[in-house]
């Protein structure tokens, strides 16, 4: 969990782009990150499955990076694709609201 | 929450040099070590500024490394507005003595889903602390969080986190917060830091404008609570120290010329005090001024700095003025001697004035200061603010050893008002220049009205502003009381007449007795001539005689021989 790990849940991703491009920055494990990781997951699986591609960033391992993206409060989801990109903070336990943000059609 | 973590710091309260003018002496040393403290006041009241200051300072008298996190300003803009401070942020930066790193805050683009924690901002700051070793942080202005989080709980208890991280990371933290309704923060920030907290305000009188800055609270430290003015200019932040009047000073017994030779005999021939205050007053047009440049080109003589601050005249025209009575300030001017400073009263506050003094006067080092007018001042400030003002610059010169003189106008119509902005009774010496009418026109008259600690004249001299400089001129005292101007002339003319007269009447006689003399010493004369053909004549009568006598005697030798040769044989009876 502490190191950086590149997650990519769909066996065969490099065939067609992914749909949903996300990055989650944590700080190790914080309560707030592990749930976060969890939650997302879970999104993912049950929403997004064979349509997305998760980065997950351990912040701590590479501290400049707050600097560069602008860190504040974490963790932090972006949504890289489909535009616009889009921000959530928290541990993504609002599922809806994680859901209207992300643009996912339930 | 006001006993968070303050064991770990019992031993006496550390404190961090802000390298600020003044500052460090009203807070005796500076704001506390290792903890935060709040700056706050409204839009404009110089927030920033303090901090950034703190930080600059900091990095370049201390070395002491400086983190500053803005919400606000961007980086290339906080740069930019310190430039004209001569704060060369880049340069720190690149010198590893600065970190800037700008926090932006974006207002609709964040989706709250569930707990977070601020720990992206604890990571920025750690690593900008670590990487530099930075002692001091600034976080300018951390509540424009509050606009961007809808959950304000998590985001106080993330301040309240930030804080005391702030402690235990052992740096020194600024940290500015706007004021509120009746809070000194809007967001009510005084409550997580709570061991300094300093207000800077921006008060308008009268449309002028004042700094303000005052020490609310400053955990386990004595501190001023007084409000002390402050001044923004190109050097930073001046604090101005209200300094008390404790009246400990030490005094000089050493006197200096005022510059004009017959005001000094007056005040027991020597001058006043080294260290004194002196005070001019007199109505409009008395030629105070006139001394107060005398003053001056005294001190200069002495090589001894003077600062000239004028509230009236700008240099070039107290330069030219003082050129027609033969006051050549321009000389000194160039020499270095001496600095005039000219501004209008109403360019800023009374006490923006006063620390403006204060800077002038640190950093130029005179001996002597001028003040003209003071009076002046009163169109800022009521007449007891412009007197309160000035009792501490006196102080403060005395403190500093510099001889001060200032001068008042008196308006005419209450001549006899004391109308000295209620200062006299502190200053150390007392001039008064005095209209004098009458006959149709306008004289002069000088007073010494007191002067502590030296006998002085207590005669009225009038005073004469000609080609050549100013003159006292003992008045005439007569019977009609005394004369000045040109009656003081005609009786001065009156009695050189007299003089005059008596000198010819005088020479008259003299040259009589010497005719009389004369005539008597040829009547001498005559008589020895007579005496001289009388004995002339006796001696005739007696040298003819004589010589009748001696021709007689000839002959009858004569006479006698011849009967002799005749009568050869008779011869030896005629030889007898």
């Amino acid at each position: 969990m502490k190191k950086q790990r590149v997650v990519n849940d769909l066996k065969n991703a490099a065939k067609p782009p992914p749909e949903y491009k996300l990055r989650l920055f944590v700080t190790g494990a914080s309560p707030n990150s592990v749930r976060a990781i969890t939650n997302i997951r879970n999104i993912c699986d049950v929403y997004l499955k064979g349509r997305y591609e998760l980065h997950i960033i351990d912040v701590y391992q590479d501290v400049a990076l707050a600097q560069k993206e602008q860190l504040i409060a974490l963790p932090l989801l972006i949504k890289k694709l489909p535009l616009p990109e889009r921000k959530l903070i928290g541990d993504l336990s609002e599922t809806e609201k994680v859901l209207k943000a992300l643009e996912v059609d339930v | 929450m006001s006993g968070r973590s303050k064991k770990n710091y019992t031993t006496s309260l550390q404190k961090t040099l802000t390298g600020i003018n003044g500052f460090d002496e009203i807070t005796g040393g500076g704001i506390p070590s290792h903890r935060p403290t709040l700056i706050c006041g409204d839009a404009g009241a110089g927030k920033t500024l303090f901090s950034i200051e703190f930080i600059v300072r900091g990095a370049l008298e201390f070395r002491e490394p400086g983190v500053i996190l803005v919400f606000e300003e961007k980086a290339e803009d906080l740069s930019l507005n310190v430039a004209s401070l001569g704060f060369n942020l880049k340069k720190l930066q690149k010198d590893g003595l600065l970190w800037i790193d700008h926090v932006h805050v974006d207002l609709s683009e964040i989706e709250e889903t569930g707990l977070y924690d601020l720990d992206g901002l604890f990571i920025r700051l750690d690593h900008a602390i670590d990487s530099i070793g930075a002692k001091r942080v600034m976080l300018d202005t951390i509540e424009n969080l509050f606009g961007s989080f809808e959950n304000e709980a998590i985001l106080r208890a993330e301040l309240r986190r930030l804080f005391s991280w702030l402690k235990n990371k052992g740096v020194t933290a600024v940290i500015t917060a706007e004021r509120g309704h009746g809070m000194l923060t809007r967001h009510g920030l005084e409550e997580y830091v709570s061991d300094c907290v300093i207000l800077l305000e921006h008060r308008v009188t009268n449309q002028i404008s004042t700094r303000l800055l005052r020490v609310v609270k400053y955990r386990g430290s004595l501190h001023g609570t007084n409000e002390y003015p402050f001044l923004i200019d190109e050097d930073g932040i001046s604090v101005l120290p209200v300094t008390s009047l404790l009246l400990k000073r030490e005094v000089a017994s050493q006197r200096v010329s005022c510059g004009i030779p017959s005001l000094d005999a007056m005040l027991g021939g020597k001058g006043f005090f080294r260290g004194s205050s002196i005070l001019v007053s007199g109505t409009a047009g008395t030629g105070k001024t006139s001394i107060a440049a005398y003053f001056a080109e005294a001190s200069c003589q002495r090589k001894e700095r003077s600062l000239f601050f004028a509230f009236e005249e700008s240099p070039q025209q107290i330069i030219r003025n003082m050129q027609s009575i033969k006051i050549d300030l321009k000389k000194y001017i160039d020499a270095g001697l001496l600095q005039i400073h000219s501004s209008r009263p109403t360019l800023y506050g009374l006490e923006s004035h006063l620390v403006a003094i204060h800077k002038k006067v640190k950093k130029f080092k005179p001996r002597t200061v001028i003040i003209d007018p003071i009076t002046n001042l009163t169109s800022v400030a009521s007449i007891s603010e412009v007197k309160s003002m000035l009792i501490r610059l006196i102080d403060f010169l005395q403190n500093e050893g510099i001889t001060v003189l200032l001068t008042a106008l008196v308006y005419d119509k209450d001549k006899s008002i004391q109308a000295d902005e209620g200062i006299s009774s502190i200053v150390d010496a007392w001039i008064q220049v005095r209209d004098l009418e009458g006959n149709g026109e306008r004289n002069r008259g000088i007073y010494i009205m007191k002067s502590r600690g030296m006998s002085h004249s207590n005669q009225v001299r009038e005073f004469v502003i000609t080609n050549n400089g100013l003159e006292l001129v003992d008045v005439y005292l007569g019977p009609d009381g005394i004369l000045v101007g040109s009656a003081r002339q005609a009786q001065e003319l009156q009695e050189a007449t007299g003089a005059e007269m008596r000198t010819y009447a005088l020479s008259r006689k003299d040259r009589e007795l010497e005719r009389k003399k004369l005539v008597l010493e040829a009547k001498i004369a005559s008589l020895n001539e007579e005496f001289e053909s009388v004995r002339d004549e006796l001696n005739k009568t007696f040298v003819e005689e004589e010589l009748k006598k001696v021709i007689m005697e000839k002959n009858l030798k004569h006479l006698t021989q011849n009967r002799n040769s005749r009568n050869i044989e008779n011869g030896k009876s005629n030889k007898k």
